[in-house]
C-alpha cells in the first residue's frame, strides 16, 4: 500500500501547525539518544552558603567535550522578571566548546550575566539565563533543610525549579557560527547544542537546591528524591522571537515537518503491526491522560484545547478497546482515518505523534534529515521563466491566492524588530506607527502581488528580466523557487490578519523542541516545560525511551 | 569578534535601512558575510559607501552588456552585483565585460565569487593595479589582499576564464605514468578469474 504524504495545504495552515505535540523527533529526545552514551561529569560547583557562585558540568567523549559553565547571581526580587526587556536573572549560562581553563571562567563572568549586551567567543556555543521559580524553589529548600521532601501537588502545578528566559546559539553575540561545527557527527540535528545547555541546566537547579538547603540546616537536611527530580522539567518563558524564525528557515522548516510526514506515512504503510508495538502504543496513548490532566493553564484559548483533546483521546481510547481490531491490515492508517473524521486537530496530531513511539527504526534515521544547507538554495533560478513561477505559485500557494487584501482585517498586523530589544514585534497597523519598518514576514500578501504582477506578463519572459522592475518582491521569489522544492516550507496561512494567533508559531517551533505542557500566558507569549520526567544525566546510559509518557509511574 | 551571522544580520538590516528591497538586502547581507568569511574588508567598504549613498547620486546598471558606459555618475555596486547574479547566464556569453566608472567595486567581489559558482568558471576580476581570481567561489586569489582598495573603479573589467587545465600535457602524462605503479599485471589466470565476466564479455 503506498499512502501519500499529507497534503501542504492542510498541514501547514496555522491552527494545525499550533496543534503539533513532541514526539520521537522532537529535538529534546533525539539530544538525549545522541550523547546516552558520554561521560557525564560535575567538574566544577564552587557555590556559597546562598547558592550562588560558580558552577560547570561537562559531557565528554574520547577528545570532544562541551562544557556548560554556570553562574548564579543574588538578585533582588522587584528585578526578577521573564520579559525579555529584563536586565539581571538568578543565574546565567554558556556552553563552552572543550574544557574552559580559569582564564575563560573569569573572562565569561563578566560577559555571560549580562547576556545580549555581553560579548562571547567562537569558543562558545549557546547563551541562556534563568530566573526561579521563587515558591517552588523556596518550598523546596524549606522542605529539604527540614528532612522533609516536598509538596509533590505543587511541584506538579509547576513542573521546575527555574526557567529560562531565552536560549541562544548560532552567532548571537559572538557565539560560534554554525559553520565552525556543523560537521560534528554528534551535532547532526537541529538545536542540539541548545538541548545540552538546558539538560545542564536542569541538572544545576537540583544540585544548587539540595546545596542550599544542606548549608541552611546541615544536620537535618536531605536530598531531593531522583524520582522527584526526574519529574521535574525546566520551564522556558518564549515569546514573538521565535515566530519569525519559522518564516526565515523555509528549508529548515520542511525537512522538520517532512520528517514527520514521511514517519507518519511509513507507519501507515506498515501491513502487519507487532503485539509489542501496538500494546506499546496503547500503553503510552493510556499514559499520556495524566500529561493531560496535570497540563495546567490559565488561558481560555489553552484550556478549550485542552479539553477538546482530553475528550477525544479518551474517545479514541475508547474505540481502540471496543471497536478496533490491530488484527487489520495496516491498522495505523485506519486509525489515522478514524482520527481525521472522528477528531479534532489536536487529537489527530497527538495521536500522530504518540504512533512513532514503538518506530524507531523509521524515526531514527529522519532524525539526521532534520538539519538543512539553507546557503544551497538561495540563489534565485533567474533564468526560469514567468510561466514556471506562476505555475508554482498556482499550485504551492492556492489558498494564499485566495485571500483579499483589499480587506482591512487581511491586512491588520504588522511585524517589526523594536528599537531597544532588537527583538521582533506585532502590531496593529492602522493604530501604531512604525508599518513603514515592517518586516517581510507578510509573506501570503507579497506572494498574491507577486501572482498579480505576473499575470499580464508574457508567459516566456525570463524571471531575471522581471526582476529588473519588480525588485521589491524578490524576497517572495526567491521563496517561490523553494517551495517548488521543499512542499513543506511555506505556511499556508495570512501572517499580518486581524485572526492570526502567533502563538500557534511558538506553538510549533516548541513542539519540534520536545516541549510539553504549553501554557499560554497571552496571544504573543508562552510558558513550556522542557525535559519533564526525562532520565538524570546519571540515568542515560540506560534509559527507558518512552519516559515521556510515564513521567507520573 | 563578531560572528558571520551578526555581519549578515546587520548587513541586510542597513541595506534596508540604505533603501533598497528586502529582497536585495538579503543578497548584501549573504555577500558580505562572504567578503569577510574570504578575508576582504566588506562591513568597511559597505559602511563608507552607505554613508556616501546620502550625499552622492549612484546609478544602476540593469541590464548588463558587454560594455557599460557612465553617463557620468559612479555604477552602484550593489544594483550590478544582484543583477550580475542574475543575468549571469547571459554575460557569459560575451565572454568579457567592461564596466566604467564603478563605485566601490570591492564590494561586487562577493556577487562575482557567487556568479563563479552559479556558472561553473572561474572569474577574472580587475581594476586599477587590482587583480581578483575568482574560483567558483570556494576561494579568491587577489594581489590586493591586506592592501587599501580603492573606492571608485574608473575601468573595470570581468572575463569568464574558460575551464582548462593549469598543466601541460606532458605534466599529466608523467605523473599518470607514476599512478600506472599502483596497478598489477594481469596474468592470463588473472584474466579469467578476477573480473566478473572473464573472456567472455561480449554477447
Amino acid at each position: 500500500m503506498n499512502i501519500e504524504l499529507r497534503d501542504p495545504n492542510i498541514i501547514m495552515k496555522l491552527s494545525r501547525l499550533g496543534s503539533f505535540h513532541q514526539s520521537r523527533l522532537s529535538f529534546l529526545r533525539s539530544f538525549l539518544n545522541e550523547f546516552k552514551d558520554w561521560q557525564y561529569n560535575r567538574d566544577l560547583f564552587d557555590l556559597d552558603q546562598k547558592g550562588y557562585g560558580t558552577a560547570v558540568y561537562s559531557f565528554k567523549k574520547k577528545d570532544r567535550v562541551y562544557s556548560l559553565i554556570c553562574y548564579a547571581n543574588k538578585i533582588n526580587d522587584d528585578e526578577r522578571s521573564d520579559r525579555v526587556i529584563a536586565t539581571k536573572w538568578d543565574a546565567a549560562f554558556t556552553l563552552h566548546d572543550g574544557i574552559p581553563l580559569k582564564d575563560d571562567i573569569d573572562r565569561l563572568r563578566n560577559e555571560v550575566p549580562k547576556q545580549e549586551v555581553g560579548r562571547l567567543s567562537y569558543k562558545e556555543l549557546t547563551l541562556s539565563r534563568a530566573n526561579r521559580s521563587v515558591r517552588v524553589f523556596d518550598h523546596v529548600v524549606e522542605s529539604l533543610s527540614n528532612g522533609n521532601q516536598p509538596d509533590l501537588e505543587l511541584l506538579e502545578k509547576v513542573g521546575y525549579l527555574y526557567r529560562t528566559t531565552a536560549v541562544y546559539g548560532s552567532g548571537k553575540f559572538g557565539l560560534a557560527d554554525r559553520f565552525r561545527i556543523k560537521n560534528r557527527e554528534e551535532i547532526n540535528g537541529p538545536f542540539r547544542l541548545e538541548m545540552m545547555l538546558v539538560y545542564l541546566v536542569r541538572q544545576f537547579t537540583f544540585d544548587q537546591v539540595n546545596h542550599v538547603a544542606k548549608n541552611k540546616n546541615p544536620n537535618s537536611a536531605v536530598r531531593l528524591d531522583p524520582k522527584i527530580c526526574r519529574n521535574l522539567g525546566i520551564g522556558n518563558s518564549t515569546g514573538l522571537g521565535m515566530a519569525p524564525f519559522i518564516i526565515n528557515h523555509p528549508t529548515l522548516l520542511n525537512n522538520w515537518i517532512l520528517s514527520r510526514e514521511i514517519a507518519l506515512k511509513k507507519i501507515r504503510e506498515i501491513k502487519i503491526v507487532k503485539i509489542k508495538d501496538r500494546d506499546l502504543f496503547k500503553d503510552c496513548v493510556k499514559n499520556s491522560i495524566k500529561n493531560i490532566t496535570s497540563w495546567n493553564t490559565e488561558s481560555e484559548y489553552q484550556l478549550k484545547k485542552i479539553k477538546l483533546l482530553l475528550d477525544d483521546v479518551r474517545k479514541f481510547i475508547n474505540f481502540l478497546e471496543k471497536e478496533f481490531d490491530f488484527e487489520k491490515n495496516y491498522p495505523f492508517n485506519e486509525i489515522y482515518l478514524w482520527l481525521e473524521r472522528e477528531t479534532c486537530e489536536e487529537c489527530i496530531e497527538y495521536i500522530v505523534s504518540i504512533m512513532m513511539e514503538p518506530f524507531g527504526e523509521i524515526v531514527q534515521p529522519l532524525v539526521k534529515l532534520m538539519s538543512s544547507e539553507e546557503e544551497k538554495y538561495f540563489n534565485i533560478p533567474s533564468d526560469r521563466n514567468v510561466e514556471d513561477l506562476k505555475k508554482i505559485l498556482e499550485n504551492k500557494y492556492s489558498d494564499i491566492l485566495k485571500i483579499d487584501f483589499k480587506k482591512e482585517e487581511s491586512n491588520q498586523k504588522f511585524w517589526f524588530i523594536s528599537k531597544n530589544k532588537e527583538e521582533p514585534r506585532l502590531a496593529n497597523r492602522f493604530e501604531e506607527n512604525g508599518a513603514d519598518l515592517e518586516q517581510p514576514l507578510a509573506i501570503a500578501r507579497d506572494i498574491k502581488e507577486l501572482y498579480k504582477r505576473l499575470s499580464p506578463l508574457n508567459d516566456n519572459l525570463k524571471i531575471n528580466q522581471f526582476l529588473i522592475d519588480n525588485s521589491d518582491l524578490r524576497h517572495v521569489i526567491r521563496r517561490a523557487f523553494i517551495t517548488e522544492k521543499f512542499p513543506y516550507s511555506e505556511i499556508q496561512d495570512n501572517t499580518i490578519g486581524k485572526n492570526l494567533v502567533p502563538i500557534d508559531m511558538l506553538r510549533l517551533k516548541l513542539s519540534f523542541f520536545g516541549a510539553l505542557k504549553f501554557d499560554p500566558r497571552s496571544d504573543k507569549w508562552l510558558r513550556i516545560c522542557m525535559f519533564q520526567g526525562a532520565p538524570l544525566p546519571d540515568e542515560l546510559k540506560d534509559y527507558d525511551e518512552h519516559w515521556v509518557y510515564k513521567t507520573y509511574s | 569578534m563578531r560572528s558571520l551571522s551578526e555581519i549578515e544580520t546587520t548587513a541586510k538590516r542597513a541595506s534596508r535601512a540604505a533603501g533598497y528591497s528586502w529582497g536585495i538586502a538579503e543578497e548584501v547581507g549573504k555577500s558580505i558575510r562572504l567578503s569577510e568569511l574570504f578575508g576582504f574588508p566588506g562591513i568597511k567598504h559597505l559602511n563608507q559607501y552607505y554613508q556616501n549613498k546620502k550625499k552622492i547620486k549612484f546609478s544602476d546598471i540593469k541590464l548588463i552588456n558587454k560594455t557599460n558606459k557612465s553617463n557620468g555618475l559612479s555604477f552602484c555596486p550593489i544594483i550590478l552585483g544582484v543583477n550580475f547574479i542574475d543575468q549571469v547566464k547571459n554575460v557569459e556569453n560575451f565572454k568579457s565585460c567592461l564596466i566604467e566608472k564603478l563605485a566601490y567595486p570591492l564590494l561586487l567581489l562577493p556577487f562575482l565569487s557567487r556568479s563563479s559558482e552559479i556558472i561553473g568558471k572561474k572569474l577574472l576580476f580587475s581594476f586599477d593595479q587590482s587583480k581578483f581570481l575568482l574560483n567558483f567561489n570556494m576561494s579568491i586569489f587577489s594581489n590586493s589582499w591586506n592592501k587599501e582598495i580603492p573606492i571608485l573603479a574608473n575601468q573595470v573589467e570581468i572575463s569568464f576564464l574558460n575551464n582548462e587545465d593549469n598543466f601541460s600535457d606532458q605534466d599529466w602524462k608523467n605523473l599518470y605514468k607514476l599512478a600506472e605503479d599502483t596497478f598489477v599485471e594481469e596474468t592470463d589466470s588473472l584474466k579469467q578469474g578476477a573480473a566478473g565476466a572473464g573472456l567472455t564479455d561480449n554477447d
